[in-house]
């Protein structure tokens, strides 16, 4: 912003004596930079902890296997350890929460930017970002001794007599299972799917809606053939956000998904998740144990990093779509 | 064209079958699209309705300044030692992130073409999603395993989560200081960090302590890598490091998972606490952001 004074005299001799401009740089470019180094060291630190595991189970056999049984040595990997279970509960829990979440997500998106008055939307808003505030253990508890008993054990029971013979519903309906934490979990990204898809929504040019209007069409049909077409890449990108965040969530489906050691086909059984098995057994574990749920936090980290990437690319080319709700 | 005078025609919504047939089914779907909007505010009522209904009976003056010095299983006692855990950690990662996101986010604004600046801000955004169980993981191999569990490191990971999320929010809200404030304090002679310093940071100031509360907020209801990092106690810690440190997320997690029933009720009235905390840093954050930056 300010170039260099042309003129070389007095003023030019006093602003190379001054060193508070650039020592101001230095400590800000230093603050900058911290955020790469953290990452940075927070994929060395983690990755050399876990490759002995990698190494001594093979990568394929980690990533497919579904053996986990640690061992109890201080220096050497002598257990099993194979996370297929696990990324198959990650999986399978984010997957029913993306399917409940993004219809409803969408619906909020388009309510509050095409239907609402501006005086209802704004509180709605707020109200809609306050179930992002709540913290993930709330939802667990709330999920485990309320929500899931009272509301979710008798419409699993329904689905499963209707539609049980479909594996995937099949009964018994279990105390801890994929289906309420995915559900549970479907509550907590809904907030962030929809901040990021009412952003790309508003984003769509007033005057191609007005267009449409001006042509007759109805105020959803300005949505469906404007609005969301319009917003494709945008709604794509909030998926995968959401998706992320929902691989990575923790304490929630710890307390809703069971702990499972088993792949179970229907949602009503229990299961385990990566993010799930890592807080619930770290403080058990032993040495070697412990280095098998770091690699268990690699392998989910670069799940969802590769997820978040894709999706920061995707709504980044959105242009005026800052993503900053998420945060 | 021949152009014939304009009959009086009924507008083309009623005209006919069709346009009648769709405006009633736009109708339609601007309803299912509010009930969207409800589905997703009954489990925010619930959640509060339950929680206060659950955790006032719960809640009293024992379980506000008591802690465990008994068995588990029994009534009584409180989670004042979870309470000083939450504040001590979130003030020491305040302390941490909060500055050094700041100063980041100046970075970002006063050098937007700078060759570490679009790196730094897509990075921020990535970070974000990074889940929180794996910062614990990252805390727990870099630093737990040579210093131990406690409440410093257990506060560096909840600073690890609130800087990208301080990063980016600052970035939007400086990017909103007017250039001519700037251009009118270097024209009066001052320099880049008087500029921003007296200038630019006090203007963007109510946007800047929303972004921060907000933080503080999301990390002071983090578990997952406290688990990972400030393990446990019973008692109120006061040690930076040398011993395991509570939290109230880490002690709901711990007694909502037990088959006692007074665990439960205590976690009960420790998830009306937590959510009492966080919900006044939000609203509180919204009330000050929603201050006009002065000089707008």
């Amino acid at each position: 912003m300010t170039a260099a004074p042309a003129s070389v005299g007095p003023l030019a001799a006093i602003r190379r004596r001054r060193v508070a401009d650039p020592a101001f740089r230095w400590v800000l470019l230093g603050a900058s930079l911290l955020v790469l180094v953290v990452l940075a060291l927070m994929i060395g630190s983690t990755t050399l902890d876990a490759i002995p595991v990698f190494v001594s189970q093979g990568i394929w056999s980690f990533l497919t296997g579904t053996t986990w049984d640690p061992g109890f040595s201080r220096t050497e990997i002598t257990g099993t350890y194979q996370a297929g279970v696990f990324i198959y509960g990650t999986l399978v829990t984010s997957l029913i929460a993306i399917v409940v979440a993004l219809p409803v997500a969408i619906g909020i998106g388009l309510f509050l930017t095409n239907v609402a008055p501006r005086r209802l939307a704004r509180p709605l808003v707020y109200l809609v970002e306050l179930l992002a505030a709540v913290p993930s253990v709330v939802y667990g508890l709330w999920g485990l001794h309320f929500f899931a008993p009272v509301v979710l054990k008798p419409a699993a029971q329904a689905i499963s007599g209707e539609l049980g013979w479909l594996p995937i519903f099949a009964g018994p309906v279990i105390a801890f299972n994929f289906f309420f934490a995915g559900i549970v979990l479907a509550i907590m990204i809904v907030p962030i799917i929809s901040a990021i898809v009412r952003e790309v929504f508003a984003a769509v040019p007033e005057a191609e809606r007005q267009a449409a209007y001006a042509m007759g069409a109805t105020r959803w049909e300005v949505m469906r053939s404007v609005v969301l077409p319009r917003s494709r890449p945008g709604i794509i990108g909030a998926t995968m956000l959401g998706l992320g965040r929902a691989l990575g969530e923790t304490i929630a489906v710890a307390l809703l998904i069971g702990g499972g050691t088993a792949i179970n086909a229907s949602i009503f059984q229990q299961g385990e998740s990566i993010a799930a098995k890592i807080v619930n057994t770290f403080q058990e574990s032993s040495p070697e144990g412990i280095d098998a749920l770091i690699a268990l936090g690699v392998t989910l980290f670069a799940l969802t990093i590769v997820i978040n990437l894709a999706a920061r690319l995707i709504v980044r080319r959105m242009g005026d779509v800052s993503g900053e709700a998420v945060a | 064209m021949t152009s014939a005078a304009p009959v009086a025609r009924p507008s083309l919504r009623q005209a006919s079958g069709p346009a009648r047939r769709r405006a009633a089914f736009s109708g339609a779907m601007n309803a299912l699209l509010a009930a969207a909007v409800l589905l997703a505010l009954i489990p925010l009522g619930l959640i509060l309705a339950v929680i206060v209904a659950k955790g006032l009976p719960a809640m009293n003056w024992e379980f506000l300044t008591g802690t465990f010095n008994f068995s588990r299983r029994e009534s009584g006692g409180g989670y004042l030692h979870g309470l000083v855990g939450t504040l001590y950690m979130g003030g020491l990662a305040a302390l941490m992130a909060i500055p050094a996101g700041i100063a980041a986010a100046v970075f970002l604004t006063e050098f937007p073409r700078h060759p570490v600046s679009g790196p730094v801000r897509f990075f921020s955004d990535v970070m974000t999603g990074v889940p929180s169980v794996f910062v614990g993981l990252f805390v727990y191999t870099l630093l737990v395993r040579r210093i131990g569990f406690g409440t410093f490191v257990g506060a560096v990971s909840l600073a690890i989560i609130m800087l990208p999320i301080v990063v980016r929010s600052s970035e939007e809200i400086l990017k909103l200081v007017p250039g001519e404030l700037k251009r009118a304090s270097y024209a009066l002679g001052a320099r880049r960090w008087q500029t921003v310093l007296s200038v630019v940071i006090p203007t963007a100031a109510p946007g800047l302590v929303t972004g921060a509360m907000l933080a503080v907020a999301r990390a002071l209801g983090e578990t997952a890598p406290l688990v990972l990092t400030a393990l446990a106690a019973n008692q109120v810690v006061f040690d930076l490091q040398g011993s395991g440190q509570s939290a109230l997320p880490l002690l709901i997690f711990r007694e909502a998972r037990g088959a006692f029933e007074a665990g439960q009720q205590r976690a009960w009235a420790g998830a009306l606490e937590l959510m009492l905390l966080v919900l006044v840093l939000t609203v509180l954050a919204r009330l000050i952001g929603a201050r006009r930056p002065a000089g707008t």
